[in-house]
């Protein structure tokens, strides 16, 4: 039953995206700058694992959850470590989605070609 | 005065030639576009943990969001992700297959100015304010919650 909460969240999350590009015309870097963000600020005022409590990955698969991993793995590295926690612990802990990100989009691009847009 | 003018005209020709959106179909289509890929997302992230029990809770959702990024730029690849993103707009952007989807389109479309030059430099048009930003926030958290 958990889906239909998932389904909820997550397309609230993403229509919220969609009305800034509406009202505002803003580009989709600013939007996933804006979501990154906004999951920054509500994992380091504590907010975000209430909401992912009950939202999974409604709220993990969008951006915001990118975001909220970067200040997760800060706090949780300085905590464990001090200073240099500040300095490691963001990267270390979404790691293993931006190599995939850059790793598959070397791949495909050079495996595929690009299409002439219509 | 007549430089005032030409930029007036010239940001009303932009204006007209914006493709409209008409806003409750577009906030429509993203909401459910937007709750199915996280439905995806959930439901790929329950097989995971079915398929390997004693998997960190943690380890799933790194793997999950792996596979969701690998679909979108193979998706990309093809094609297909482009379309999506015409009907859906902020349903395939906001998610992670967005971020995704923002790596690979640029990197299939500079391939042409060199691996190096085209693929691997404009890779990070998108991306790279993303990551830049979420550092940068990173470490700012991480310096406060050092204090308190």
């Amino acid at each position: 039953m958990y889906y239909l909460w998932v389904f909820l969240i997550g397309g609230l999350v993403c229509a919220i995206g969609e009305l800034l590009i509406i009202k505002t015309n803003i580009t989709s870097a600013r939007i996933l700058v804006t979501f990154v963000l906004t999951g920054v600020l509500l994992e380091a005022f504590g907010l975000f694992d209430y909401i992912s409590d009950f939202a999974r990955a409604g709220i993990n698969v969008p951006i915001v959850g990118f975001g909220a991993s970067l200040a997760k793995g800060a706090i949780g590295a300085v905590k464990a470590r001090g200073l240099i926690g500040a300095f490691t612990g963001g990267l270390e802990a979404t790691a293993a989605g931006i190599a995939a990100a850059v790793g598959f989009a070397f791949l495909f691009g050079l495996i595929f070609h690009a299409r002439t847009k219509n | 005065m007549d430089e005032k003018k030409r930029n007036e005209a010239y940001n009303k020709y932009v204006q007209a030639k914006i493709p409209k959106t008409r806003p409750w179909p577009s906030l429509f289509n993203s909401f459910w576009v937007g709750g199915v890929i996280c439905c995806i997302g959930q439901g790929i992230n329950d097989l995971i943990m079915l398929a390997f029990p004693s998997m960190a809770e943690q380890t799933a959702w790194t793997y999950t969001l792996i596979v969701l990024i690998f679909l979108a730029s193979f998706l990309t690849g093809v094609g297909l992700y482009d379309r999506i993103g015409k009907f859906a707009g902020g349903g395939s952007i906001v998610p992670i297959t967005g971020f995704s989807n923002s790596i690979t389109s640029p990197a299939l479309e500079f391939k042409h100015e060199g691996i190096i030059y085209g693929l691997c430099v404009k890779m990070f048009t998108i991306a790279g304010p993303v990551i830049v930003t979420g550092i940068v926030a990173s470490i700012l958290v991480g310096l406060v919650y050092l204090f308190i």
